[in-house]
């Protein structure tokens, strides 16, 4: 039974950044998916420190306020400072980043947070949850049943907020001219991405979730030029990563996040080699 | 010269706009009247994006104010379609071009209603009026320039409005292309509908515009096309550059102003 929640883990934890990983990469924000990853860790030591238990909800409170604080401030550094965008993001996330491994050092007798587990997660903690039950007859680890929630709220926004998130990201002076609000849903979808990070970052850690937000909406896009489906490629891309790292990590004995991370580089790999459309090997074979 | 017009379509009163404190544009006043192709004609760094933009309440207003139809922009939204430069959108996006003329129709309709089969009619029709019938399926990022600029009008269209602000439309695309997006804008000018476009090429300037605009961060001149074509006005505008200006002279004289049909 381990095995099954350790791969449904890392599945839900995928589909969910993986989707939002399509909107990153073509708003050319997939660095902004990064620099959240990290400057949420002191949204969570201080959501821990008043709470006082790693409950999830004042974790994903304090994360999500983190997140939108990150996006913010490199917006603030970016428009109104002229300072490059990469710049911006890489002075902001190392400094929240920085400050949430100083208010762990600090208090680290109170927070049972440790330094490695926030770079490298460890997904096969899971399977050593008890049970909850919420829905009588199913029963599941509560960081899976947290990671299923996240998934269905993200699916049910990329649904109904398909033209709004579509159009924003492909034209937002026209969706501007036409009185759709870009800020909100640029807010919306970096809120988002905190929730779904700071979810997936008990499991797979905060460099490991970088991978799962750009990996698999990269491979996508190398292999559609449809949006949609490059949001179910990039979901299945996830699922298959899910499965192959966890065979990969026992077989090969290291860890799984790790072997997760892997198989979406092979993918990736293969996707830039054989794509129908961008393979390079294919463009040479039609040439 | 700036000729004033009793119930324009657009009204822009002493707007100055600033980025980083640097004025761009300066007590800019002018009135357009209904029904006419209008040009916007500068040179680079003029302000004439920016004009546009700030019509359009994309960019901040350090003063004055803009009136559309004698009303503020979000009350008459809905009549007025904004035609962005073409390099500002990412063109590799995984969209096919029917996908981009459908939202023309997202104004009017709201994001959260689907797209229905009227809209769909539209979209198609409008395709079909910019020649890109054919290529409705097509992904975007295998168009050339001038079909990713015609899919961009085809949005315009789409979206069924009165008064058009069309940023730079003829950039890129070869003379066949910007023949058959004149007589678009002709087409539409017929139809009553306003179009003012921001355009480069002060000789076609002559021949398309009813009522030009001569911009260079001040307003330089507002009036009907062959009052504002003069060589000192064109001088103003654009400084010293006069072996370009002399080259425009000699075309006026030699064209003696075409008579346009209207
Ligand atoms: N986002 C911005 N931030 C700072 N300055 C800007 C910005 N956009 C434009 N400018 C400056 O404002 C001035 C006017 O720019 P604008 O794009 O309106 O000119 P334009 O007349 O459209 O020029 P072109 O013919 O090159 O398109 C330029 O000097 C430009 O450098
Ligand atoms: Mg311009």
């Amino acid at each position: 039974m381990s095995d099954f929640w350790i791969i449904l883990t890392g599945c839900l934890a995928s589909v969910s950044c993986g989707l939002l990983g399509c909107f990153l990469i073509l708003r050319q924000m997939a660095m902004v998916g990064d620099a959240i990853s990290h400057a949420v860790l002191p949204g969570i030591v201080i959501a821990f420190l008043f709470s006082g238990s790693l409950d999830s909800v004042p974790m994903l409170i304090g994360a999500a306020t983190f997140g939108v604080i990150t996006t913010y401030l490199i917006e603030l550094f970016n428009k109104k400072g002229g300072l490059q965008k990469d710049a911006s993001i890489g002075i902001t996330f190392t400094w929240l980043f920085a400050i949430g491994v100083i208010l762990i050092s600090l208090y680290a007798d109170d927070v049972h947070i440790d330094q490695d587990c926030v770079l490298f997660g460890e997904i096969a903690y899971v399977a050593l949850e008890p049970l909850v039950s919420y829905i009588p007859g199913l029963s599941a680890p509560s960081t899976v049943w947290v990671l299923f929630i996240v998934m269905l709220l993200i699916i049910a926004m990329i649904i109904f907020g398909y033209k709004g998130l579509f159009l924003t990201t492909f034209d937002p002076s026209f969706a501007a001219a036409i009185g759709v609000s870009t800020v909100v849903w640029h807010y919306l979808l970096m809120s988002a991405v905190s929730v779904t990070t700071v979810v997936s970052f008990e499991s797979v850690g905060a460099i490991l979730v970088v991978a799962l937000l750009i990996a698999p909406a990269a491979t996508a896009y190398l292999i559609t030029d449809k949006l949609p489906k490059m949001l179910v490629i990039a979901a299945l891309v996830g699922v298959i990563a899910s499965f192959g790292g966890y065979y990969l990590a026992v077989w090969l004995d290291a860890s799984v996040a790790a072997a997760i991370a892997s198989v979406l580089g092979i993918e990736f790999t293969l996707a830039f080699l054989f794509s129908p459309q961008d393979g390079i090997i294919i463009k040479r074979l039609r040439r | 010269m700036n000729i004033q017009v009793d119930n324009p379509v657009l009204e822009v009163h002493d707007l100055t706009v600033s980025y980083d404190k640097k004025p761009v544009l300066w007590d800019v006043d002018f009135t357009i009247p209904y029904g006419n192709l209008v040009g916007i004609i500068g040179p680079n760094g003029a302000g004439k994006s920016t004009l546009i933009k700030a019509i359009m309440g994309l960019v901040p207003k350090g003063s004055g104010y803009i009136k559309l139809y004698d009303d503020s922009l979000d009350s008459v939204r809905h009549k007025v379609s904004y035609v962005p430069q073409r390099e500002s959108v990412d063109w590799d996006f995984p969209a096919s071009v029917l996908d981009v003329v459908l939202m023309g129709r997202y104004g009017k309709k709201g994001l959260l209603k689907r797209v229905s089969k009227k809209d769909k009619e539209i979209a198609y029709e409008s395709l079909k009026r910019v020649n890109m019938l054919d290529f409705a399926s097509r992904q975007i990022s295998q168009l050339s320039g001038g079909q990713q600029q015609r899919t961009f009008l085809a949005r315009a269209l789409a979206q069924e409005a009165d008064l058009y602000l069309m940023d730079e439309p003829f950039a890129g695309v070869d003379a066949a292309t910007e023949r058959s997006i004149v007589d678009l804008l002709l087409e539409m000018r017929k139809e009553g509908k306003t179009i003012v476009v921001v355009h480069h090429d002060l000789q076609s300037a002559i021949d398309y515009f009813d009522w030009t605009l001569l911009l260079n961060t001040r307003l330089v001149a507002s009036g009907p096309t062959e009052k504002v074509f003069t060589t000192e006005l064109l001088q103003e505008t654009y400084g010293g550059k006069l072996t370009l200006l002399s080259k425009i002279g000699d075309l006026m004289k030699e064209k003696q102003f075409p008579a346009r049909e209207k």
